[in-house]
């Protein structure tokens, strides 16, 4: 046989083997110093994501991009303080020098204007806090509380928390851009901090989040990946029972994750954290796949064989299951290219190369190794067969109860799913460990709501946004929002022609509306411009032609589906209403509230042409279409299953879900595969019974299984512990399909098998 | 656990942060992987060190106020070679003095008018165009007088703007509006922001008052169209300037500016200045046909043309008035 002429060749040849397997290591490790890692929000969307293009097109437009906001709340009461404007006024000038910042908007430098005789007096609301008297703080605060432009954008209603928001342009380079801006954020923020012990600060935005997913990275890699290395290394040492074993674990785990990621470096791959686990991954599947092997040499020599002997059987026992069971986890994994979210393709590509080259290795390295190495086997290690002997016994007794059982326990499961709504919020992305999502809910609790809809409502020519027709349209649509329940803050054009309108009417609150001519509400426009400061300008409201402005209309809640459906019926009412006008709501958090969605439809694509690839595959490994078709069951169950459990007791699924069912199908698959290709060889090839054949797989496999499966379950378990939502979500949800999958594999497949294959018994 | 800091040669700004290699053993396996990481947190340090500390102002860089310059050697965050400060150093009074040359080749030239067209584009090349007629007043002992009239945008057509320049305090402005027909001053303390939605403010379409600035001597190098140039940095004395510094570069010969550096309050590089197509009036005079100014923050830029320079004609000096300004159309 061609295998067993294989095994020879590469036993006889074992140095060999193992220095041009060292070599090969080496050189694709040296690829590893070229991995960089990503702190952008960006990159979780595709090129061709329309949302992001249309977004794109509003930053072109009104030259923002990225926004930091803070918030500075006096411990007792009221920001209308000499001491608190003092603060406020303070920030503002620093925060004029944090890099790459284009605009600073904050309750200080708000610029008021308001007539005096027959003058135009427009300046910032405070300045120089330290001076105001008595009668000065209550003016500003009651231009402050009375402006629709400033209440629940830069003070909160109550008047207890300041607002001060940074706009960013972040350049070539926005991920040394974002470093270098939240450094400087932070740095001024402790200084505030130590010179004011009864104000708090906080620090939230899309760029502030920016920086937590380059930390969630770290803490990612420096937390979990030594707790999984410990964690396999001390259950793969349990249960083999072998130091030399967990020491070959341990050299197939340096090389396997050496040449992933070194082939990752070779490519000069961009890492983000949702692909932050590879490595933790590849590990995980690369021990399972290595304890098979393992665990059946060290069998072979406790039963007294001869080293080379033994790995030998095992190899040739375990090549055909280890090589489809490598192949069916790399479909699994390399159907993530369908997903719309590049880092997906990242993980999904260099997971699948792991699982392939971990066979490469188990093929060539590890038997090499085990021959090498002075195995030998210990007492006690025939303990855990009496066990798997007992389970054998159990469900070839107790089949049909079982049958019932898992049945019942997998409907009641299944109802949970449509219990799970999609919600995908960037604000929800970290936990509270995190000082970005502890300072973002005190910001959306206090002082504002930090998902928000860009409009940009086009004039029908240029110049044609003083167009009274259209400033009382846009005027319209502006009050349309503020009337729903869910919006917090409206930020609208015709807001400051209004104003303007009553200021050069003598300040009269008759006048507070839309100019009645174009010519006017232009010359006032012009005026009002001309009297505005650098980085108070209103370029980042109107086009460069004033044919266009833009509306930003923030929720007040941090529900994602709330702001699609004000989206969705912001736009109907445009259509309606203002025809002119109709156009689609944009911005950061629409694209955000959009990814799940596409994530789930174009992973729909991918699962099912995965799963449809590994049953193809099943039916003709086995050469049966029954059982290929058996086979699936205990696949499909687990991620249902899962599901439904995550239904009753989360409810809710972000991005992370539309990829749960192929990571896990693609790895659950494997013990089907273990255990019916043993199952299926002692039916045909020693001619057993099906009861029998169950018992003996049961007995050969179940370990094997059992040690796997806990190996998996730690990898994917520890994924829990971080503390960003994609990746704690899928971890768990993988972690309890693969323990669904065992329950499946042990208690539901057994007894389908008895069931249904009565061929000659 | 030793931490490789990635080398970062300054104002390089590499793409991302690197990792120093994976290496086989699995204690090193594991450190390689946090490498990327580590090497970030380093980076934070590093990139603090580098950039945000020099980019931080001294406090007393603000406390000049006009008539107290302050020394320019505590502001220029990198500005060239600079010994330390003083009001005797060589390359302050060489830079002053071109200033004064500069400005003394440009008196006495009474009064001007032109035409400008001003063309903003944005970072998509969206385009939109802007019409203004000037007339400039030169003033004894003061700033000059400056009149705006608007012609497009067609609904602002007519609408005059009168400014005032002073020396040692800031411009008087005024500002017409025939739909209203009436005159409204703009009280605005700052007059730093964007003229007409444009890249340029005021300040910088118009020629200096000498003393709103400090100055420094740099270094000769060619200009414009192969010229002998010199470079000099110019530091408003103003509180509250938009920007920091400002970087000129002059021919030697008719002391005509070709281009502008302009670096913001964070001594970052804002908006460059390209000046070109000058012509000569009255046999002494320059004047620059062209004005492009790009802001590299946002990608936008504004082109000015000047056309129909005239001097010495029969200016009305009532015109410059807040009463003359009813009557200009």
């Amino acid at each position: 046989m061609h295998l067993d002429k294989y095994i020879g060749a590469i036993l006889r040849r074992r140095w060999l083997v193992i220095s041009l397997a060292s070599l090969f290591m080496l050189a694709m490790a040296a690829g590893g110093r070229n991995i960089t890692v990503s702190n952008e929000h960006r990159v979780m969307f595709g090129e061709n994501n329309p949302q992001l293009a249309a977004f794109d097109a509003l930053e072109d437009i009104y030259s923002v991009s990225n926004t930091a906001l803070i918030a500075i709340a006096p411990r007792d009461g009221s920001v209308f303080t000499r001491e608190v404007l003092g603060v406020v006024e303070e920030l503002t000038e620093t925060a004029w020098l944090a890099p790459y910042s284009t605009r600073v908007n904050s309750l200080t430098n708000y610029f008021h204007s308001e007539a005096m005789e027959d003058d135009l007096i427009v300046g910032p609301l405070v300045e120089d806090a330290s001076s105001l008297s008595e009668a000065d703080l209550d003016r500003v605060r009651t231009i402050a509380l009375g402006s629709q432009e400033v209440v629940g954008r830069l003070v909160s209603p109550d008047g207890r928390v300041a607002g001060l928001a940074v706009n960013f342009v972040l350049g070539d380079n926005p991920d040394l851009a974002v470093i270098e801006l939240t450094d400087y954020l932070d740095g001024m923020l402790d200084d505030a901090r130590a010179a004011n012990g009864e104000v708090d600060f906080y620090l939230t935005g899309d760029v502030v989040m920016n920086r937590a997913f380059a930390d969630a990275t770290r803490d990612d890699l420096e937390t979990l990946l030594p707790i999984v290395f410990v964690l396999i290394v001390i259950t793969s040492t349990l249960l083999m029972k072998s130091f030399l074993g967990t020491g070959i674990i341990i050299v197939m785990i340096g090389f396997v994750i050496s040449t992933t990621m070194g082939l990752a470096g070779w490519f000069h791959t961009v890492f983000s954290p949702v692909n932050s686990g590879v490595p933790i991954i590849v590990m995980a599947i690369s021990v399972a796949q290595a304890v098979h092997i393992i665990t059946h040499s060290l069998s072979g020599i406790r039963r007294g064989e001869d080293r080379n002997a033994a790995v030998a059987q095992s190899i040739k026992t375990n090549a055909y299951p280890v090589f489809l069971a490598s192949i069916t986890t790399a479909i699994g994994f390399l159907s993530l290219n369908f997903s719309d979210s590049p880092p997906f393709h990242i993980l999904g590509n260099y997971v699948a190369f792991g699982v392939i080259i971990t066979f490469v290795y188990a093929m060539t390295l590890l038997p090499a190794l085990l021959s090498v190495l002075p195995l030998r086997a210990r007492a006690g290690g025939f303990r855990q067969p009496v066990f798997f002997d007992r389970l054998g016994d159990f469900v070839v007794a107790r089949r049909k109860p079982l049958l019932w059982l898992i049945g019942l326990m997998t409907v009641v499961l299944i109802t949970g799913v449509p219990r799970n709504v999609l919600t995908d919020s960037w604000p929800d992305y970290f936990d509270e460990r995190y000082e970005f999502r502890r300072d973002t809910d005190f910001v959306m609790d206090n002082l504002t709501g930090l998902l928000s809809l860009e409009y940009t409502l086009a004039a029908e020519e240029e110049g044609g946004i003083t167009d009274p027709d259209y400033l009382r349209q846009v005027e319209a649509f502006a009050e349309w929002n503020r009337s729903q329940p869910e919006v917090g803050h409206v930020q609208a054009f015709p807001d400051i022609m209004k104003r303007l309108n009553k200021n050069m009417n003598g300040d009269d609150p008759d006048f507070f509306r839309i100019p009645d001519a174009q010519d006017l509400a232009s010359q006032y426009l012009l005026l009002y411009e001309l009297s505005l400061p650098f980085g108070s300008d209103l370029n980042d409201r109107i086009d460069v032609s004033k044919s266009a402005t833009r509306m930003t209309v923030v929720i007040r809640g941090r529900s994602s589906q709330d702001l699609q459906d004000l989206a969705g019926r912001g736009e109907a009412w445009l259509r309606d209403n203002a025809p002119a006008l109709a156009t689609e709501a944009t911005g950061l958090s629409v694209v955000f509230a959009h990814i799940s969605q596409r994530n789930i439809e174009s992973m729909l694509r991918g699962t099912v042409t995965a799963m449809a690839l590994i049953s193809i595959i099943l039916v003709l490994v086995f050469r049966s279409f029954r059982f290929g078709l058996i086979s699936l069951l205990p696949n499909f169950v687990p991620a249902a299953m899962s599901f439904g459990l995550w239904g009753h007791l989360v409810g809710e699924v972000g991005i992370a879900s539309s990829v749960v069912i192929v990571v896990a199908f693609g790895i659950v698959v494997d013990d089907t595969i273990h255990f019916l290709s043993r199952y299926l060889r002692a039916r045909k090839e020693d001619g057993l019974s099906a009861e029998e054949a169950v018992r003996v797989t049961f007995r050969s496999v179940g370990k094997a299984l059992w040690t796997t499966t806990l190996v998996l379950s730690a990898g994917f378990l520890a994924f829990a512990g971080s503390g960003f939502q994609v990746s704690w979500a899928l971890g768990l949800l993988v972690t309890i399909t693969i323990a669904f999958a065992i329950i499946a594999d042990f208690l539901l497949l057994p007894p389908l098998l008895m069931a249904l294959d009565r061929r000659k018994s | 656990m030793k931490i490789d800091q990635p080398v970062r040669p300054a104002r390089v700004r590499p793409a991302g942060v690197r990792t120093s290699g994976v290496r086989m053993a699995r204690v090193r396996m594991a450190r390689g992987l946090l490498r990327p990481v580590l090497g970030l947190r380093a980076a934070r340090f590093c990139l603090l060190a580098m950039f945000v500390l020099p980019g931080m102002p001294p406090q007393e860089a603000w406390a000049g106020g006009p008539g107290s310059p302050a020394d320019p050697a505590d502001q220029g965050g990198s500005g060239g070679p600079g010994g330390p400060g003083g009001p005797a150093d060589p390359s302050e009074e060489k830079g002053l003095q071109i200033a004064q040359d500069a400005r003394q080749q440009d008196e006495g030239f009474g009064n001007f008018s032109a035409g400008m067209t001003m063309v903003l584009r944005n970072k998509k090349g969206q385009e939109s165009t802007r019409e203004v007629r000037v007339k400039v007043l030169e003033a004894e002992g003061d700033g000059n007088k400056s009149l705006f009239v608007f012609d497009q945008p067609r609904d602002a057509r007519g609408t005059a703007l009168l400014i005032h320049g002073h020396k040692d305090r800031p411009d008087d402005q005024w500002l017409y509006l025939p739909a209203l027909k009436r005159v409204k001053r703009i009280s605005s303390s700052n007059r730093s922001g964007s003229f007409m939605g444009s890249e340029f403010t005021y300040e910088d379409m118009t020629v200096q008052e000498v003393e709103k600035y400090t100055y420094r001597y740099l270094r000769d190098e060619p200009c414009g169209d192969g010229l002998d140039c010199v470079v000099t940095e110019r530091i408003p004395v103003e509180k509250g300037s938009v920007y920091r510094r400002q970087l000129v570069w002059r021919d030697k010969s008719a002391h005509r500016v070709w281009k502008v550096e302009y670096y913001d309050r964070k001594d970052a590089h804002l908006k460059t200045l390209t000046l070109g197509e000058y012509r000569q009036y009255l046999d002494r005079y320059w004047r620059a046909g062209s004005m492009a100014m790009v802001n590299h923050l946002t990608g936008k830029s504004t082109d000015l043309v000047w056309t129909d320079y005239q001097f010495g004609t029969d200016i009305d000096d009532r015109d410059f008035t807040r009463t003359g300004l009813r009557r200009v159309r």
